[in-house]
């Protein structure tokens, strides 16, 4: 804390002292609020507030109802009234009156009163409406005072509904000459936006204008509507860079009026908002971020002064440097920077400079080398806020080298806590890290047994869940019996012991474990000791209901042998009477098979134990009976979420199905398909099903944010394909802030000279990350595979082979493979960002690796950025059925859609116009559709076809009109009406007539407005024959969701992080499609991106990324998210999109697709 | 992102409370009362950051007097800081050191904050521009 403040401090009498004083009177001797607030102090006991409270109430109310009450009083009033509420006692008989007082008090009054209301009232009171005349009384007053508080309190909160009413006022506002005025105009405007962004569409031009406001402060409130608009979409912001470099130079350099300077700094709050903004606009934009760097290094320039302040815009300019595009001048000094927080006294500053390492680290594991010493202090530390934040940092790198270390680091820290928010996060990371990098069983299990101790109730419940599964999982092989075996005689001691402290949780999974697998230690050891513990658990008191319920039902699938049979016998006798009929159930069942072994062996088969039973999941067998109900007008299954958006929108349930105005054999049709999708996607609340158990928070599934993003990653990937024979890769990663030439212990921390046990410690911590340890960043990503292997195991059929004695060698090979492809594609997918996607040769290819090959000893950062020009905007195309991008563009790749989207020449028209020479230049390179024939007149004189053509941003319809006849047509008109769809004309100028014998084409661009399965286009030509009367045709055309599907190119690690923020989800299961040269999954994907253009992401093991995006206006699009998971004989998808829609519909498609397939 | 702001005694008795996400009356007591009783059981040398649930508390102590801003873990917990202390000076200018008065004016203090943050964010620092509307007020109070 500076200097300065201290002393304003100590000027300051203490607040507490007024109120022990016993000098309310003396200070305010009128004030009963005063009063109030003395009383309140002195009171010892809640009790005693209540009644003092209680009382208070009472006569604010008599005072209020009371007629003599003037407005001056009524303000004092609600003065207190807002501290009784507070307080938590609701005032809510006030309410009436605070709307009263704004409404009728004078200024000062007034204020009170839309003050109190602001505080009493919430965004939907029903009681705002009361306050919309005032407000817009208001806001005309000629009293600018008045105006600027009824501004503020509609920026604060205002009824929805009722912005129309007061929009126009305020908008007219925006031009006002009083800086103030215009400033809270634009803060309204920014409210409006938050909760009904369509009303303020419009005005987004006022905005600009606001932003290049002459004032500071009008400018200022503008960057929140843009941080807002460009966090949203900042591809149509990109055009603002310019102007946001040049406002966060000005405030740099000092422009601003001096009042704007806190403690000489010039409006730091300002430039932290424009770093974000510049964030936003340069992530992932080399172009954009190049515009930027100029400032942001004056930025870390001019903030050398030694304040808090300077540092807080310090580590925003950070942020934003390795958020951008990276530039390795600015990375360095944005590193030094880091490293001078690190290393900083200061405690606060110490904090945000772990905060920052654990946000650049996710980029750069390596930054965090320089630290170790100071990092390993922190640890340590007395403070527990800095230990946590630590953890943090240490999670973000650990790799299977570190990991035995970091997570006992996290144990620790858990046997400590006792808050739960911390032990439910850090329990989950912990059960996440163990399960990624576990080096071995006996540590996995041991480290589970501690997560589930530690971790107890709290815990989210899909842990337990995922390890169950995990120990399913899996062909019957040496490593698999050996974990399960492990986990029984682990759980058989842990049961000899105390079980009083166990938590019911983690003997609900020793139950399920010992029952499931005991009979693995049955030969060495007495038939009836495991049947005895969990007896002896049934006996303890604290077991709860649910747990006996698990025992119970472990004990069923043990009693075999005759003892197991007799303590059955006993147990069944004591639950059978039990008033919990689960568990009398669970006796029953329990007392019936002990005795009838046949039956036992029928209901339970000892070797069938193994394979995880068939669940229908699609629940399949109830097709029949569901097509009967649609048939009979149910109303379609829709998945809580769905409804919860339906009751939200206060929208009638979806008709869709019906609604399609199809031929009437379509439509039905296109029922008994619907039902699939929307009846079934049910199965993963109801199967229970350990596969869709595992989707939750997806932290044990396809790691979409494990998936680290480095700098210059471009090149080290490929160098370790080029090193790819040497199993252990020791190739130096070319970092562009760290040279190998500069070794961490250069910055020892703060001269300390460390102790032994510290460095052995940070040389655990820290191994595999950096070039002095021998083993580089690439151990980390090796070690990926580890991750990957545990759940396809049993699943990846080949699994049959893959029983050696240590499967992560083993396998390693076959999963490297498999990650670097993927990371190749990925890494390619993102130099291809921004450009069009064109093929990689075989021989740029070599080139990049020959490039990153020669640059392996010494590499340095122009290379990487020599590189990733070279690269240029780059895709791969590659053999493996793993096709990046292949957008409708480029289907000569693809023979599935070139087989789709260009049949046989053969039209079905009755005279084969050579149509496709009529189609425009400019669109003949592209895919399209056959040509639709749509209308005829009687005699063929008039024939109208379409056609699609598939362009990147936009759906192209054209229609041709064929004049067969010798005679013109005049007065042509063509109209196109779907209220679904947005439709706009693209013909030069719109065309009046076709001479005889000849072509005319219309192009429209199509785009959906809100994602639907199949939507119905309604046409109508009129014409006019020369001396003839007018005449019209009418057609229809229906256009599917598929034809407005594109690939949506993204890297693995951004798919991970829009995963993550799309919040409308759905998932089912599909079938898979078997082909003989592919893996199902690779051939199922493959067969989807091939009818719906999707992009595959990513595929690795037995799960699968696949993105696409609807098209939705140029430069638009909503997009959905794939993650399909080989599980059983189906194909468990899960999607994600920002919009409830889109899964919904894609989904049907999918499974039409497949189906056809 | 600020979700609240709170101004408390070393009691740990609320002064003031302004919340800017939606949290019920009745379970604002015990929300201030956890808050409260983490940051005043943390020693002067630990850091003024503090973890809680889903969030981040920043606070500082002036005196008897602590302020606890409750933030989403995206903010920048130093810039809040400095945020505090900026308001604290502007209650100090305007109420002239005489702290006494600050909290016997609960409702001047609210329309200070007002014009700091709005929808948890931060929409004015200048000291000058803050205090604008309330002079303004004040002089047509004395006009009356």
């Amino acid at each position: 804390m500076s200097d300065v403040v201290e002393k304003t401090l100590s000027a300051l009498p203490s607040l507490l002292s007024l109120d022990s004083q016993a000098g309310a009177g003396k200070l305010s001797p009128s004030s009963k609020l005063g009063n109030l607030i003395k009383g309140i102090t002195e009171l010892t006991s809640k009790h005693e507030e209540e009644t003092l409270i209680k009382k208070e109430l009472e006569s604010i109310k008599e005072q209020v109802a009371s007629p003599n009450t003037t407005m001056r009083q009524m303000k004092e009033i609600m003065v207190r009234a807002i501290y009784c509420e507070m307080l938590g006692y609701q005032a809510s008989f006030s309410y009436i009156h605070a709307i009263k007082l704004a409404q009728q008090g004078s200024v000062l009054e007034k204020r009170v009163g839309y003050l109190a209301v602001s505080l009493f009232l919430n965004e939907t009171d029903e009681f705002l409406l009361l306050l919309v005349n005032t407000v817009l009384k208001d806001l005309q007053s000629t009293n600018l005072i008045e105006v600027c508080m009824a501004l503020t309190v509609v920026s604060q909160m205002f009824p929805k509904d009722m912005i129309p009413a007061i929009l126009p006022v305020v908008e007219e506002k925006l031009t006002h000459p009083k800086e103030i005025i215009r400033r809270k105009a634009v803060l309204a405007l920014y409210k409006f936006y938050l909760i009904a962004p369509n009303q303020v569409q419009h005005i987004h031009s006022k905005f600009r204008k606001a932003l290049c406001d002459k004032d500071p402060g009008v400018m200022t409130a503008s960057l929140h509507i843009y941080l807002q608009l460009i966090k949203e979409n900042p591809e149509s912001y990109k055009d603002l860079t310019g102007s946001m470099v040049t406002i966060l130079r000005q405030v740099v350099g000092g422009k601003l009026p001096l009042d704007f300077n806190y403690h000489s700094v010039p409006a730091p709050w300002l430039q932290i908002q424009l770093l974000r903004i510049l964030a936003y606009l340069g992530k992932e934009d080399q172009g954009t971020s190049e515009m930027m760097y100029d400032v942001l290094e004056e930025s870390l320039r001019r903030a050398e002064m030694n304040h808090n302040i300077t540092y807080a815009i310090l580590f925003e300019c950070v942020k934003t440097i390795y958020t951008v595009h990276p530039k390795s001048q600015l990375l360095e000094k944005a590193a030094e920077c880091i490293g001078n927080f690190v290393l900083s006294p200061k405690i606060n500053l110490k904090y945000l400079g772990l905060k920052a390492l654990t946000y650049v680290v996710q980029q750069d594991a390596n930054l965090a080398l320089p630290h170790q010493m100071t990092i390993i202090e922190c640890l340590d530390h007395s403070d527990v806020i800095i230990k946590r934040e630590t953890l943090e940092l240490l999670f973000r790198i650990t790799n299977a080298q570190n990991v035995t270390v970091i997570v006992e680091k996290m144990l620790e820290f858990l046997r400590l806590t006792c808050d739960d928010y911390s032990t439910i996060d850090l329990v989950g990371k912990v059960a996440e890290l163990a399960e990624k990098y576990s080096p071995d069983n006996v540590w996995f299990i041991q480290t589970m047994n501690s997560v589930f101790s530690l971790g107890g109730d709290v815990m989210q419940p899909d842990i337990p869940n995922n390890f169950l599964r995990l120990l399913a999982e899996g062909v019957d092989n040496v490593e698999d019996r050996q974990l399960r075996l492990f986990a029984v005689d682990s759980y058989v001691s842990l049961l000899q012991g105390e079980t009083a402290k166990l938590p019911q949780r983690f003997l609900q999974v020793i139950s399920w474990v010992l029952g499931e697998y005991s009979y693995l230690r049955e030969e060495e050891s007495d038939p009836g000791s495991v049947m005895r513990l969990l007896a002896r658990l049934l006996d303890q008191r604290h077991t709860s209901t649910e747990t006996r319920s698990w025992v119970l039902g472990a004990m069923t699938k043990l009693c075999s042998s005759p003892v197991s049979v007799a303590l059955a016998r006993d147990v069944c006798e004591r639950y059978s009477g039990s008033l919990n009929t689960v568990l009398r159930q669970k006796a029953q069942e329990l007392m019936i098979l002990s005795q009838d072994t046949k039956l036992r062996a029928r209901v339970l088969p000892a070797e069938g134990r193994l394979e995880s039973p068939e669940v229908d999941s699609s629940l399949s067998f109830l097709d029949g009976y569901v097509s009967d109900a649609l048939a009979a007008g149910a109303a379609p299954y829709k998945s809580p979420h769905q409804r919860q958006e339906d009751l939200v929108q206060e929208k009638a349930l979806s008709l869709e199905p019906y609604g399609l105005s199809l031929p009437v054999s379509l439509s039905s049709c296109s029922i008994t398909d619907r039902r699939s999708p929307t009846l079934l996607s049910m199965s993963s609340g109801l199967s229970g099903n350990s596969t869709e158990l595992s989707h939750q928070e997806g932290s044990t599934t396809l790691k979409l944010e494990g998936v680290k993003r480095v700098w210059g990653k471009d090149g080290y990937l490929a160098q370790q394909q080029s090193a790819g024979e040497t199993p252990t890769p020791l190739v130096e990663l070319p970092s562009p802030l760290l040279s190998p030439q500069s070794p961490p212990s250069q910055k020892p921390s703060s001269g300390l000279e460390p102790d032994q046990e510290k460095r052995q410690l940070a040389s655990s911590l820290f191994v595999g990350l950096g070039s002095h340890n021998s083993v580089c960043l690439m151990g980390r990503a090796e070690t990926a595979p580890r991750h990957f292997r545990r759940k396809p195991r049993g699943e990846s059929s080949s699994g049959a082979s893959e029983g050696s004695s240590d499967s992560s060698h083993s396998s390693r090979s076959a999963a490297v493979d498999n990650l670097l492809h993927s990371n190749l594609l990925d890494s390619t997918t993102v130099a291809s960002e921004g450009g069009a996607a064109t093929t990689t040769t075989p021989q740029q290819t070599s080139q990049r690796t020959l490039d990153h090959t020669t640059s392996n000893g010494n590499p340095h950062v122009e290379g990487t950025e020599q590189r990733v020009e070279a690269g240029g905007p780059l895709s791969l195309i590659r053999g493996n059925g793993m096709v990046a991008v292949v957008p409708p563009t480029h289907t000569q790749t693809d023979p599935q859609t070139q087989q789709d989207l260009h049949p046989a020449p053969a039209l079905e028209r009755p005279r084969d116009l050579p149509l496709t020479s009529h189609l425009p230049a400019e669109l003949s390179g592209l895919a399209r559709s056959e040509f639709t024939p749509l209308c005829s007149d009687q005699d063929s004189s008039l024939a109208l076809s379409a056609c699609r053509v598939y362009k990147e941003d936009a759906l192209v319809l054209l229609v041709f009109i064929s004049n067969n006849n010798d005679s013109a047509l005049h007065q042509m008109v063509l109209q196109l009406t779907c209220k679904e769809l947005e439709i706009s004309c693209i013909s030069g100028s719109p065309l009046k007539e076709v001479k005889g014998h000849s072509v005319s084409v219309c192009l429209h661009t199509v785009v959906m407005k809100r994602a639907s399965v199949q939507v119905e286009l309604a046409g109508l030509l009129s014409y006019q024959r020369p001396l003839g009367q007018p005449q019209a045709a009418q057609f229809s055309l229906s256009l599917s969701l598929k034809h407005f599907l594109r690939p949506l190119t993204v890297s693995t690690g951004d798919y991970g992080k829009m995963w993550l923020s799309f919040s409308h989800d759905l998932k089912q299961n599909l079938r898979l499609v078997t082909t003989e040269h592919q893996e199902p999954l690779t051939a199922t994907l493959d067969a989807l991106k091939g009818k719906l253009h999707l992009h595959v992401v990513d595929i690795i093991g037995s799960e699968g990324i696949v993105a696409c995006r609807l098209l939705q206006g140029p430069g638009q699009g909503q997009p959905c998210l794939l993650h399909c998971r080989v599980h059983a004989d189906s194909l468990a998808v899960w999607l994600r999109s920002p919009v409830p829609e889109l899964p919904d519909s894609l989904l049907y498609h999918c499974q039409k697709a497949l189906t056809e397939t | 992102m600020i979700k609240f702001l709170l101004m408390v005694n070393k009691q740990g008795q609320t002064r003031l409370s302004k919340y800017y996400e939606q949290v019920d009356i009745e379970k604002r007591p015990s929300l201030e009362t956890d808050v409260v009783k983490r940051c005043l059981s943390r020693k002067k040398e630990e850091c003024s950051f503090v973890e809680y649930k889903d969030f981040r508390l920043v606070y500082r102590q002036y005196a008897a007097l602590f302020i606890v801003v409750g933030i989403s873990d995206t903010e920048n917990e130093l810039s809040i800081y400095e945020l505090v202390h900026n308001f604290v000076e502007v209650l100090d200018k305007y109420f002239s050191r005489v702290v006494s008065s600050i909290m016997f004016n609960l409702d001047k203090v609210h329309i200070i904050i007002d014009e700091i943050i709005q929808n948890g964010h931060i929409v004015e620092t200048n000291k000058n521009r803050i205090l604008a509307p309330l002079l303004a007020l004040d002089k047509m109070a004395e006009a009356h």
